[in-house]
Parts: structure tokens; C-alpha cells; sequence
């Protein structure tokens, strides 16, 4: 490559890695030295926020226990049964809640197992008195299980779908039964899966903030987050969010810890590449048992996405498409997640560039080896400090130049680009680096460098890659409250910031019509992203002779 | 052993058709009991599917499967009077060799004193002595083939399916695979059947040639006359010629 493309290259990814550094950095900078004359700076850590934290790890602990403990039967049944008609359907649905924004989710929740919702409904029809409540620690308990069973079984059923196909063979060939197939084949899979899930799970439910802030229902079910948001939006009380702010990076930081302790990688061998064929759960109980299990999770996770469709159609629809406000959410959002998504994956594409830049020498400098280390570290940074306390150090930083609302559009695509970055990386990564290994050389010995290699072999061999990291970005931009909750106001409005006005304003059939409308697009571009993916998948199963 | 007996059919296969989306094989052979074939072609000629479907891996679309003279269309797996070695997986690598080996008497490891004592005997048999409480990981590709031999053998089925079981062997162990199954084949007088990719194998081991062309045995003969033939291009084209 030529002398002036590998600098550019270079000074390309540490531009945009000194711009995600700088970004935190200054955020942690103002919450650590925020100081102002008639503000308390004393750090308390009251009995409020002890009792915030407690909440915080007991419901990220019950929501992981029952999520991994949900999934294992419906990763068994899934494994078992691997071919059945609508299995792909089912496996695809398993997807939909992790694509969907938590404010639509918790709306279908509200749905079905709210006060007026159909289980109660039905409760009382039976005449039962006790309605089941969605607000509180249960309400919580039940969204994240909602959101996180299915993406546990996703990853349980993945690990047992890279099981060698021989095992298979060598279980039936040996007459096990279904006990011993479980303790021979699947359970050492799935308990070397168990830690780095369940950290997983309980990183994202220890972090959760909109799912908490709806359906939480008060002071007594507050975690850390929605705390921090409070203390900032509601309360202003500085000092608050900066102890909470702080014992958040702290947490998160020891979760970060174990999840690289507790989850290293696999140490088995790839497979024969061969589809797996099973012989067990076939007939009998075992298979009366295994489609219980999957359907119950099937039903479990399409009710609320089935009542988030029927309240929306029941909605004024026409109405909302014709409301001013829904227009200029509509667009916000829009231009948000394009800009977010855009920016994100250009600047992953160009540290990930710069990464395999700076390690390809034989002997790579230690600066090299510096950058190198720190792209993949800056990636996850927004695990570390997470979104809402990113906006909480922003928030105070830029207080003294006015309304921080005016600098909300910039600031929220700038969080969204940093909550994007450890999806992005993980698609773009793998795929860049096999990229450059089929590529380099030939591109070298051709003399095909800068636009005309971009044209000729990266777009055409990165495309997939990188159209699907730029819709997960922008669904997740489209759908996020979290960044937006901080900066909000009459001249900011987004889809899911209307949406959550709606809500508390009792206009919950608007609030369903922005919903579905809201759903289906992050959805549509979820599928979009994964489409290329799957149809790839498709063509490698057609033919199984061998 | 007994020439009545080598004239026993060990495993029929008549008129057995397998379809895939993009393919559709048929096959039909007889192996003798006691013999020991192998079963050769070019990749996706079919080896794997004749494979499967002689150890119920793979159901047949029409035709049947015999062995020692019983229909097995609905025998399951472990039903079968067949044990299988795979070119590589054939060990569960977080159980050590002896748990692997006992898996081959009793799936559920429910071993006494004489089952753990046929599993010594089986591993004292493949040169394995000492090496019970070896994970797989640990053992060289050679020592872990020999593992796998060491279940089919406590299992002490009259049929063994080999699936290119020395493809990850460098010659030097090859050869002492090969040797040690001649050796066990003497001893147990079993019926194998052998995929393989290399000549040699033939010369060294099979009594016999199954050759597969486009998912159709094209020859089925004694191994001295398959290695003499010239007059088929595929054939020429596997042995060289």
C-alpha cells in the first residue's frame, strides 16, 4: 500500500478513537470535578442510594436467574428438534424482541399482563380478584425476561448447533438416553455458555433504563440509571447523579471485569461443517415435552408483539399520520438514526482499518500495538459508561454555555453512536479482517489502491457486513429513549421521547398507533439487516450429500 | 474362519434410493461377513450417504437395507449391530479416555469392577495402557483414533463403519492404524466397512473395493482386480493411472 494511503488510514482511525476517548473522557472529567457555588459537591452515598443499589443488583439477579433458567428447557427443545416446519420461524422470533425499542416491548407487555390487560381480563372473568401487576419489581422481572430468555436461547442454541455432528452420531450410535445425552453432550456446552450469558444478561438488566422508567411504577423500583435521571431531570440535584453516576461505572466496571474472566473462548475445535443430525426426542413424551416447552416460549414472546399490533390498528392511525408533532418526531428520529448509524459505521470501518494496519508488520511498533489495543478497549467504553451517565457529564458540562437543549441533537447522535459501537464492531470486525486476508495481496500485486479498490473489491465484498451494522445502528438509534430522556424538550421530540409523553399523558391510543408505527420500522430494518445473512445460510444447507 | 460363513451376507442393500434437492443416489451391494471393503470415490460421489444409511443415519427413500438377513428400515441407531469411527469428534473431548471408552458399555456409566476392567483390556489392546485418565485433548490424532477403537471394541458389535478414520494421520501412523486393525480383524473376525481417499488403504487392509461414481457403485470387486482395472476413466482417475 501506498506511503500517503496508510497514513491517512491510520490518522483516520485515531481521529475518530481520540474523538470516543475525548467524548467520555470529558464527560467522566465533568461529573468527577463538577464544583458550583451553592450546589453541594459532597459525594453522598445516602441511604437512598443504598437502597437504589440494592434494588438495581436484586432485580438484575432475579431477572438473569429466570431468564438463563427459561431458556435452557426451550434451548434443549430447540436443539432437539431441529427440523419441524415453522422452526425457523420460531428461531427468527427468539430475534424480534432484542430489534424491537423497550418502550414498544413494555407497551405490549402493559398489553397483555397489565390492569387492563388480557391475562387479567381473563383472571377476572374467572372471577379472581387479584390482578397480576406489571408495575414494580414483577413488571420489571417480566420485561427483562421478556427481552432476555429469548436472546439467552439464541446464544444456548447456538453453542449446541456448534456441537460436532459426529457426537450425534457417536450418542445414538452408543444408545443414549435422553439423561445421558443431556450429561455427556448438551450440559458441557451449555454450562461453559452459562457464565459469560448469564453476565451478559445481567449487564444488560443491571444497566436497563426504559424498561425500569415505565414500568417500575415509582421510588420503590428505581434503579441506578433511572435514579441518575431523576436526580438530573427532575430533582437537580448534582451531587446525587455524580455519587450514582459513579457507583454505576463502578458496578459496570466489576461486571466488565468478570464477563472477560468468566466467558473465555471456546476451546472447541470447529466442526465438520456437516448439518447435524439428531436421533434423539423423536416420539414419546420427549417430544410431546419439547413442543410445550417451544410453544410456551413462542406464545410467551409473540403475545405482547401481537398486542402492540392490535392496539395499534385499533388506533387512530390516520390521525397520527396527519399530527404535525408525529411528523416532526418522525423526521428527528429519522435524521438521528441515519446520521448515528452513518457515522458509527464509518468510524468503526476506519479503527478497525487502522487496527489491522498498525498489527500487520511482522514486529508491530508498541505505539501500534497501543492503538491497536485501545480501538478494541474504546469500543466497549459505553458498557463502562453508560448512556445515561455520558449525558449526565454532558448535561453539566454545558450548562454554563446555556440550554443544553440546543446542543440535543448533536449530543444524542453522539450517544447513540457510542451505544452502536460494540454491535457495529463485533459485525465489521470479523468480517473486515477475512476481507483483507482474501484481498491484500492480490490488490497489492494489481496496484489497486484508494477509490478504485473501494469500488472494485471492498464495497462489492463488505457490503453485507456493513449494510447490517448500519441497520442494527439505526434501530437501535430509532428506538432509543435512553440518550434522548436527558435532552428532551418542545423543540427535540423523538418517535419513542412522543411515545413516552403519550403514555404518561393517558393517551394510550396514540401511544399504541406510535408504537406499532415504531416497531415495525426498527423491525423492518432488523430483518433488512439479517436478510443477506440468512438467504447466505440458506444456500449452504441446500445440498447435504456428501 | 469358516468358508460357509464368509459366504454369509453380512449387509444387503437392494435397489436403495437416496434423494437429496440437487442429487439422487442408489445403491446396490452385498458385503460379506467377515470381509472387510472399502468403500472409495471422489468427494461427493455418495460415500458418506451409503455410510449413513448402513448406520441409520440416513433413511432410504425406497429399497432396503439388510444385515444378517433382518430389514433394518426402522432399527434405530444403537439397535444396529454396528459401531461407527468418524475421521475425527469421535471422543468426547471433557471426558477422559476411560469415561469415553465406558461409554461404549453402558451410556449411562453405570461401570463395576468387570466393566472397568474390560475397559483396560481394550486399551491394553490398542497400545493405550496407562492413558485412562487422559483428556482427548492430549492425546495425539493417532492415540485418539485408537481410543475410539478401543469403545468399538467393549461394544463388541460384528460390524464396524470406519469413516476415513486415518485422513488425519501422517504415513508412519497410518500404517500402524492400518496394522492394528488387521490385527483386531483377525482376532474378532467382525465385517468393516471403510471409507477411504487413498490407494494404499486398499492395498493394505481391504479384501474388496466398493467404487462410487456420481452416487452409483460403479464396481464392486475383490481389490487386486479393482487395482488392475483400466478401462473406467473414473477409476483411472482415483488410482492414478
Amino acid at each position: 500500500m501506498r506511503g500517503i494511503e496508510r497514513r491517512l488510514t491510520l490518522s483516520a482511525g485515531a481521529f475518530c478513537l481520540v474523538g470516543i476517548l475525548l467524548f467520555v473522557a470529558l464527560a467522566a472529567g465533568a461529573l468527577a470535578t463538577f464544583d458550583q457555588p451553592g450546589v453541594a459537591t459532597t459525594l453522598s452515598f445516602d441511604a437512598y442510594i443504598w437502597r437504589v443499589t440494592r434494588f438495581t443488583l436484586l432485580q438484575a439477579i432475579l431477572s438473569t436467574g429466570l431468564s438463563v433458567l427459561f431458556a435452557i428447557p426451550v434451548a434443549l427443545a430447540l436443539g432437539r428438534q431441529a427440523r419441524f416446519p415453522g422452526r425457523v420461524w420460531v428461531v427468527r422470533l427468539m430475534a424480534l424482541p432484542l430489534g424491537l425499542p423497550a418502550l414498544v416491548a413494555a407497551l405490549g407487555l402493559i398489553g397483555i399482563w397489565g390492569r387492563q390487560g388480557v391475562l387479567n381480563g381473563g383472571l377476572s372473568w374467572l372471577g379472581l380478584e387479584q390482578p397480576v401487576s406489571i408495575y414494580g419489581l414483577s413488571g420489571i422481572l417480566l420485561a427483562h425476561v421478556f427481552f432476555n430468555m429469548p436472546l439467552a436461547v439464541r446464544l444456548m442454541l447456538t453453542g449446541l448447533e456448534r456441537i460436532p455432528g459426529e457426537y450425534w452420531l457417536v450418542g445414538a450410535n452408543l444408545g443414549m438416553r435422553p439423561w445421558s445425552t443431556f450429561r455427556f453432550i448438551e450440559w458441557p456446552v451449555i454450562r461453559g455458555l452459562l457464565p459469560g450469558i448469564a453476565s451478559l444478561v445481567f449487564m444488560l438488566c443491571a444497566t436497563s433504563f426504559t424498561l425500569v422508567l415505565t414500568l417500575g411504577g415509582g421510588p420503590a423500583a428505581s434503579t441506578i440509571e433511572v435514579a441518575i435521571y431523576q436526580a438530573l431531570r427532575f430533582d437537580f440535584d448534582p451531587p446525587r447523579a455524580i455519587a450514582l453516576s459513579l457507583l454505576q461505572i463502578a458496578i459496570t466496571g466489576l461486571l466488565l471485569l468478570a464477563l472477560r474472566w468468566l466467558a473465555p473462548p471456546s476451546a472447541d475445535g470447529p466442526t465438520s461443517g456437516r448439518k447435524a443430525r439428531r436421533f434423539d426426542g423423536r416420539r414419546g413424551l420427549g417430544w410431546i415435552g419439547d413442543f410445550a416447552v417451544i410453544g410456551l416460549a413462542a406464545v410467551f414472546t409473540m403475545l405482547p408483539l401481537g398486542a402492540v399490533v392490535v392496539s395499534g390498528l385499533m388506533a387512530d392511525l390516520s390521525g397520527l399520520v396527519r399530527d404535525p408533532m408525529v411528523h416532526r418526531g418522525l423526521a428527528t428520529s429519522l435524521a438521528i438514526a441515519v446520521c448515528s448509524a452513518v457515522l458509527c459505521v464509518a468510524g468503526t470501518a476506519a479503527m478497525i482499518r487502522a487496527r489491522q494496519m498498525a498489527l500487520a508488520p511482522r514486529r508491530p511498533h508498541a505505539v501500534a500495538r497501543g492503538l491497536a489495543a485501545s480501538v478494541s478497549a474504546s469500543t466497549s467504553l459505553v458498557l463502562l459508561v453508560p448512556p445515561v451517565v455520558l449525558g449526565s457529564g454532558w448535561f453539566l458540562l454545558l450548562r454554563p454555555f446555556g440550554d443544553v437543549s440546543r446542543f440535543a441533537p448533536v449530543l444524542v447522535i453522539l450517544i447513540n453512536v457510542l451505544m452502536a459501537l460494540p454491535f457495529v464492531y463485533r459485525v465489521l470486525k470479523p468480517a473486515m479482517e477475512t476481507h483483507w486476508q482474501r484481498t491484500a495481496r492480490l490488490s497489492a500485486s494489481l496496484g489497486l489502491g484508494g477509490w478504485n479498490r473501494w469500488r472494485a473489491i471492498d464495497w462489492p465484498g463488505l457490503r453485507k457486513p456493513i449494510l447490517m451494522a448500519m441497520s442494527f445502528a439505526a434501530a437501535l438509534s430509532l428506538g432509543d429513549l435512553g440518550a434522548v430522556a436527558l435532552f428532551g424538550s418542545q423543540d427535540m421530540v423523538t418517535l419513542p421521547w412522543l411515545l413516552y409523553g403519550r403514555m404518561g399523558s393517558y393517551r394510550s391510543t396514540d401511544a399504541a398507533g406510535l408504537a406499532l408505527f415504531l416497531g415495525l420500522v426498527c423491525l423492518a430494518l432488523t430483518i433488512f439487516g439479517t436478510a443477506a445473512q440468512t438467504r447466505e445460510r440458506g444456500n449452504e444447507d441446500s445440498d447435504g450429500r456428501s | 474362519m469358516a468358508e460357509a460363513e464368509s459366504m454369509d451376507p453380512a449387509i444387503g442393500l437392494q435397489d436403495v434410493h437416496v434423494r437429496y434437492p440437487n442429487a439422487h443416489l442408489q445403491f446396490d451391494c452385498t458385503i460379506r461377513r467377515g470381509e472387510i471393503a472399502a468403500i472409495v470415490g471422489a468427494s461427493g460421489s455418495g460415500k458418506s450417504t451409503l455410510f449413513n444409511v448402513i448406520a441409520g443415519f440416513e433413511t432410504q427413500d425406497e429399497g432396503r437395507v439388510d444385515i444378517f438377513g433382518k430389514d433394518v428400515a426402522h432399527v434405530e441407531p444403537s439397535e444396529r449391530p454396528v459401531s461407527v469411527i468418524f475421521q475425527d469428534h469421535n471422543l468426547f473431548s471433557h471426558l477422559d479416555v476411560a469415561t469415553n471408552i465406558g461409554l461404549g458399555i453402558d451410556p449411562a456409566l453405570r461401570l463395576g469392577v468387570k466393566e472397568r476392567g474390560k475397559i483396560a483390556g481394550s486399551m491394553m489392546r490398542v497400545g493405550l495402557e496407562g492413558f485412562g485418565r487422559r483428556l482427548p485433548p492430549t492425546l495425539s490424532g493417532g492415540e485418539r483414533q485408537r481410543v475410539a477403537l478401543a469403545r468399538a471394541l467393549v461394544r463388541r458389535k460384528p460390524i464396524l463403519l470406519l469413516d476415513e478414520p486415518f485422513a488425519a494421520l501422517d504415513p508412519g501412523l497410518r500404517a500402524g492404524m492400518s496394522q492394528l486393525l488387521l490385527d483386531l480383524h483377525e482376532e474378532e473376525g467382525n465385517t468393516i466397512l471403510i471409507i477411504t481417499h487413498h490407494p494404499d488403504d486398499l492395498r493394505r487392509l481391504a479384501d474388496s473395493v466398493v467404487f462410487l461414481d456420481g452416487g452409483r457403485i460403479v464396481a464392486h470387486q475383490p481389490t487386486a482386480e479393482f487395482l488392475a482395472r483400466r478401462d473406467n476413466p473414473a477409476i483411472n482417475a482415483f488410482l492414478g493411472n
